[in-house]
């Protein structure tokens, strides 16, 4: 790994003040960040770690409306506070990597990195979750712009992330067997006003929403809904874990399991 | 190089340590921690679990100033006051839950932080819990049992 | 009442207070006084030829205090092949000079083509880079599937053989004629195409290695993560550097697994050692978990058919098969014997069946060296064996119990000699499938298919009956196969004046649990507590000599140098006994720890013999020498035959393609149990690598011969949550008759049995299911594999 200066700002105006530095990155649970470092594959000349800013961390909600998590708030804090607001999200929480991973993983961290076999963003981009940054707020639809790919612009970090609280929701990830990352994840929510089917693991292009399910479930929340569906495999990864018409398949397979899950 | 401070065991502690410092390295370099281990590079095998303010974490996978002034503990903390095995420790040895002993401090750690959050896991659970650590010696059998063994449960499994 | 004590205790492990406690001491927690950094300079193509090599750069980066390639080590020996294998024609195999580090040409991915040494690892780290930057290599095609290599002579991993074959291998090559025969007319063929995956063993504790030097001496110290540290010493001493072996001391101190990637010596140990040399200082290297993925010996990777010809009625009547065995760029060790002698010899299985025959061509390929993984050959012609029959069995719609059942040697034929050369001394394989059957509930499955189905999944049953070869080996036996080396091991007790002892063992504990159970066996053997007995391992410069660990080998071979060392340390006693009680040698029992003379009650206990011995006031001086400390070398007579009978059952989710264990039952036949508590977990370990190799584990290259599992994001490896309890017997003994343990060995067998009856459980899910046209997935049977099969 080649060496870097190290900041460790307590404040969210100090953070951003040190990432306008020639060269800087933001740290956040690294449990990402720090493997590809390792391999030199990411070699900034500052870190800054926002793991010591107070305002970046817990989870804050009202019952049946919408929770707040931190960006810097880890995996197993979600798993544990969101519980009670959206127990669909705190069960992905609770899945993601392994208890050591969870302990220092962060949800910010997840969706900057915007890795395209990660939970998190299926369950942002399934709840219409709003993404707020240090500098605005930001769609969930908007902010997911294919691998390793989002919104944010140089410097800007994310504070918090806001999921409005659905009537039911599951989500249903299929391990790699490797890495237990998502080799396909499905996240679906039923709001009021639709149903919203998130995939992550399985495209080309990231996180992406299944609107033929969507719809077909908007009409009929129920597996059987999706019997007619097709998934076209044409936009799935392809890789020595799954062939794209493997992932088409457990695409439709998870979603069915997911909806039966809500 | 800069002075690094934290509390590891319980003891105020300080080494020396870089920006890329990681905390298994500053434990086992920095400290002379070695039972601390370090099986790959990609935050998979869990060798090198230990808890920092009571966390289980992968050392490995952790800056050391990300950490400055925590409270870690290692394998070489965890037997008790009059150096006999603590009770996981123990377990671990009456069932046979180690064989190369390489893979021991992490699982050991692990299993820690596991029975500390649910002092009466399942055998689904107790699996669940430890699917961060990886053992190629013991097909994880006797672990299992070690672990539900310590939460002081009868073990099923012969 | 199970003993608490001694031979057949379950007695504690006492090497696990240290590991318990973080205070093992593996080779990368030495912290030496000057100890230096070495990193290697890996090649990142498969195939290549070094045009140039520019030094200067990282020569002169900060902290850099040596750079070595493969120039500087052109003039010193090859690391060599431990077995000749000759070819069909007889003619011998070709054996590439395997270099230090890489010159000329670069083989594989990961091969190291130079190194760098420098004050800290990050220096060494940096200036690896630059002169990788300075490097000009031309890529070359790769050459990595099997077939395509030996067909096409235009491309060469090494220049000199131009079909890239190593040998083309037939046993027993007098059979082959009567074998065509047999198929021929045979009344039913069953053919199965299969692939055995290559595996990385994959060991948690990477490879590292310490080279020192001491000037004022010559000597020298290999500090390293191996499995024999005399059989390194051999090689990189007298074979690669040049060394006299009285100048050099190789420890293997703690090590964290081996599972036989650490049998061999590898080029690092070399070059931490002429480093040491050149700098007077203690030179370091630690494997990363990425550079294990590409340096270290894989396992397995055949590309097999095999055919079995039989009797309507399913009897036996002939195997036949034509396996491709990639060895690497390199030919590794042990690699010639592997797919060789630890796999030809073992295609008879635990069946009377008259007519085998066995081809293997053993390829170069760029990729890396490939070598003995746990079972090392024996698990290939399991696979092969119990697929085939399995196959057999559904196409003639018989039963697998059955079908064993007629085609099992039986407790009355032994000794058997083999089709293939192997003589079994005894076994009894009806018992060990019947107690296999039993612990299954074989009676039972019937009810769990249904509530299997009623969750929505598919519930099968799979059989592996399996044998193996090991306590490997008798000399005499493997010098007539091309062994070069003797396969004995040796065992000093030495008595100390006080009474307590150390013994200096040729095995090499890793995991195993040595330190416990040999002093068990001494412990009950000169019957004092196994607390008074010490077992020192690992370490050349205290340990007469030894072949190490593998091959399940330690307690059947080194076990029985040490016991006949324990047995000269009675026999002397007898003596100081004798003349200590006036009495005659012929009259001394010995018992319980007392020497007495025969039908009185006078006796002497083994402390005061052995203080006797080192203070000899009353001592036959005249006739003995004083002091009590005896070595013992034992060849074995004869391979030992573990066998048993393994059971899984799965579950396959038909949506997903995802296998799961839900049981798996081993009953087992390893002779008489030292320790059975470190059995089990023997058979444990095993069986979860098997399941491993079976449902998850995959060694694959593209084909510019990147490996694209190169870490564990990508290798997958059974967790915790992936595996079941398993349910292990071994009460089934038929003890070896030719060591005086009656040990048989056990440390692989559950990696030999298993993948065949998960497969086979598989197969049997998806017939269940109505998926009769899957007639065979290749392992990793994977949820995709499997997904397609369905589907396909």
């Amino acid at each position: 790994m080649h060496n870097f200066d190290f900041v460790k700002p307590a404040s969210l105006d100090e953070a951003v003040k040190a990432l306008s530095a020639e060269g800087a990155q933001a740290l956040s649970g690294g449990q990402t960040l720090m493997p590809t470092m390792k391999q030199r594959l990411a070699a900034p000349d500052v870190l800054v770690s926002l793991t010591g800013i107070a305002a970046l961390k817990g989870v804050s909600g009202r019952a049946g409306a919408s929770v707040t998590v931190g960006a810097a708030t880890p995996h197993a804090v979600v798993a544990a506070e969101a519980r009670a607001f959206y127990p669909a999200l705190a069960a992905l929480a609770g899945g993601i990597g392994d208890p050591a991973v969870r302990n220092r993983g962060t949800i910010g961290g997840s969706l900057a990195n915007n890795d395209p076999a990660a939970c998190y963003p299926a369950a942002v981009l399934a709840s219409g979750a709003t993404i707020t940054t240090s500098r605005r707020d930001i769609a969930a639809d908007d902010y997911f712009q294919g691998l390793f790919s989002t919104a944010l612009e140089e410097g800007e970090i994310i504070t918090g992330v806001t999921f409005p609280i659905p009537q039911k929701a599951a989500y249903v990830k299929f391990n790699q067997p490797a890495s237990r990352f998502a080799l396909t994840g499905v996240f679906v929510a039923k709001y009021a006003d639709g149903v919203r089917v998130a995939v992550t693991g399985a495209s080309n292009n990231g996180v992406f929403r299944w609107s033929d399910a969507e719809a077909a479930l908007s009409a009929d929340f129920s597996a059987g809904a999706l019997a007619g569906l097709t998934v076209d495999d044409s936009e799935m990864i392809a890789d020595l874990h799954g062939s794209a018409a493997y992932r088409a398949n457990l695409v439709k397979v998870l979603t069915g399991r997911a909806v039966a899950a809500a | 190089m800069t002075k690094v401070s934290m509390t590891v065991n319980g003891k105020a502690v300080s080494a020396e340590a870089e920006g890329r410092t990681l905390l298994s390295a500053y434990l086992r370099e920095g400290l002379g921690l070695t039972g601390t281990h370090v099986g790959c590079d990609t935050s998979q095998c869990g060798a090198c679990v230990v808890h920092v303010d009571g966390k289980a974490v992968k050392s490995c996978t952790v800056f050391a100033m990300d950490v400055a002034g925590a409270s870690v503990t290692t394998i070489e903390g965890m037997a008790n006051p009059d150096g006999s095995l603590g009770v996981i420790q123990q377990a671990f040895q009456d069932h046979h839950g180690l064989q190369c002993g390489f893979c021991t401090p992490g699982m050991v750690m692990s299993s820690a932080a596991l029975l500390a959050a649910n002092p009466h896991p399942t055998e689904a659970e107790v699996r669940h819990g430890l699917e961060g650590n990886i053992c190629r010696c013991t097909g994880y059998h006797n672990i299992v049992k070690a672990v539900l063994a310590a939460s002081g449960q009868t073990v099923a499994a012969e | 009442m199970p003993k608490d004590h001694g031979i057949g205790a379950s007695s504690k492990r006492r090497e696990d207070v240290r590991f318990l406690t973080g205070k093992g001491v593996y080779t990368d927690d030495l912290a030496l006084h000057g100890q230096t950094y070495a990193v290697f300079v890996r090649s990142t193509v498969a195939h290549g030829r070094i045009k140039a090599i520019n030094t200067a750069n990282a020569a002169a980066m900060p902290g850099v205090l040596a750079v070595f390639t493969g120039e500087d080590f052109k003039d010193v020996g090859g690391n060599p092949a431990g077995w000749l294998i000759n070819s069909r024609d007889g003619t011998p195999m070709r054996e590439p000079k395997r270099p230090v580090l890489a010159h000329g040409k670069v083989r594989h991915v990961g091969d190291a083509y130079a190194a760098v040494v420098a004050e800290t690892y990050n220096q060494a780290k940096d200036a690896a880079q630059q002169l990788a930057d300075d490097t000009d290599i031309e890529e070359l095609p790769a050459i990595i599937d099997m077939k395509a290599a030996a067909a096409d002579a235009s491309n060469r991993v090494h220049d000199e053989i131009p079909d890239n074959l190593c040998f083309d291998w037939g046993w027993i090559e007098d059979n082959r004629a009567t074998v065509e025969e047999v198929f021929r007319t045979a009344p039913h063929v069953t053919t199965l195409e299969l692939v055995n995956n290559r595996l990385v063993p994959n060991a948690m504790e990477p490879r590292a290695s310490i080279g020192e030097y001491f000037p004022g001496t010559g000597d020298y110290k290999l500090t390293t993560t191996s499995q024999n540290p005399h059989l390194t010493r051999l090689l990189v001493a007298a074979f690669v550097m040049g060394i006299p072996e009285n100048k050099l001391t190789v420890v293997a101190p703690d090590v964290g697994g081996g599972f036989g990637s650490k049998i061999y010596h590898y080029g690092e140990e070399a070059l931490v050692l002429a480093a040491a040399k050149k700098l007077a200082r203690p030179v370091r290297w630690t494997a990363e978990r990425s550079e294990s993925f590409l340096s270290d010996a894989h396992g397995r990777d055949h590309v097999t058919k095999i055919e079995l010809a039989c009797e309507k009625d399913g009897t036996f009547l002939a195997f036949r098969t034509e396996t491709y065995a990639n060895v690497g760029a390199y030919l590794s060790n042990f690699s010639t014997a592997t797919p060789t002698f630890l796999h030809g010899t073992l295609m008879a299985g635990p069946y009377k069946v008259p007519n085998v025959y066995v081809n293997v061509k053993t390829v170069f390929t760029n990729t890396a060296p490939v070598d003995a993984y746990r079972g090392a050959g024996r698990p290939e012609a399991t696979f092969s064996l119990e697929r085939v029959i399995d196959k057999m069995c559904r196409e003639l719609g018989l039963d697998a119990f059955e079908v064993r059942r007629k085609n099992f040697l039986t407790p009355d034929q032994f000794p058997y000699t083999t089709p293939v050369g192997l003589v079994y001394d005894t076994g009894n394989y009806q018992a060990t499938l019947e107690k296999a059957i039993e612990m299954a509930d074989v009676a039972g499955f019937g009810a769990r298919v249904a509530a299997s189905k009623a969750r929505g999944k598919l519930r099968g049953l799979g059989l592996s009956t399996w044998i193996e070869a090991c306590g490997i080996a008798p000399s005499h036996l493997v010098g007539v196969l091309g062994s070069r080396v003797g396969l004995y091991d040796a065992a000093t007790v030495r008595v100390n004046a006080t009474g307590n002892i150390s013994v200096m063992v040729g095995a090499h504990s890793h995991g195993q649990g040595h330190e416990t159970v040999f002093a068990q066996i001494v412990a009950e053997k000169l019957g004092i507590p196994e607390s008074s007995v010490e077992i020192v391992h690992g370490d050349t410069s205290k340990i007469p000599f030894g072949m190490g660990s593998y091959g399940s080998r330690s307690l059947a071979v080194c076990g029985t140098a040490m016991t006949k060392a324990v047995d000269k340390i009675v026999a002397k006693g007898k003596k100081i006994a004798a003349h200590m009680l006036e009495a005659s040698e012929g009259d001394i029992t010995f018992e319980d720890g007392k020497f007495s003379v025969a039908g009185t009650d006078k006796a002497k206990t083994f402390g005061e013999i052995a203080f006797s011995a080192y203070v000899p006031h009353n001592y036959p001086l005249e006739t003995l020498e004083p002091g009590l400390e005896e070595t013992a070398f034992y060849d074995p007579a004869n391979f030992t035959y573990p066998a048993g009978a393994y059971l899984c059952e799965v579950e396959v989710d038909e949506g997903t393609g995802k296998v799961d264990v839900v049981a798996f039952h081993c009953a087992d036949d390893f002779g008489n149990v030292m320790n059975p508590m470190i059995v089990e977990g023997q058979v444990h370990g095993g069986v979860g690598q098997g399941i491993g190799q079976a449902l998850c584990e995959s060694t694959t290259y593209d084909e510019t011969g990147q490996l694209l599992t190169g870490s564990y994001m990508d290798y997958a490896m059974p967790r915790a949550d992936d595996v079941p309890f398993y349910n292990v017997d071994y009460s089934c003994q038929t003890p070896c008759t030719h060591n005086p343990l009656g040990v048989k060995g056990c440390g692989e067998a559950g990696a030999i049995g298993s993948p065949p009856a998960v497969v086979n459980a598989v197969i049997d899910a998806l017939h269940r299911g109505g998926h009769t046209h899957v007639t065979h997935i290749d392992m990793p049977v994977s949820p995709n594999r499997v997904w397609q099969a369905i589907n396909g």
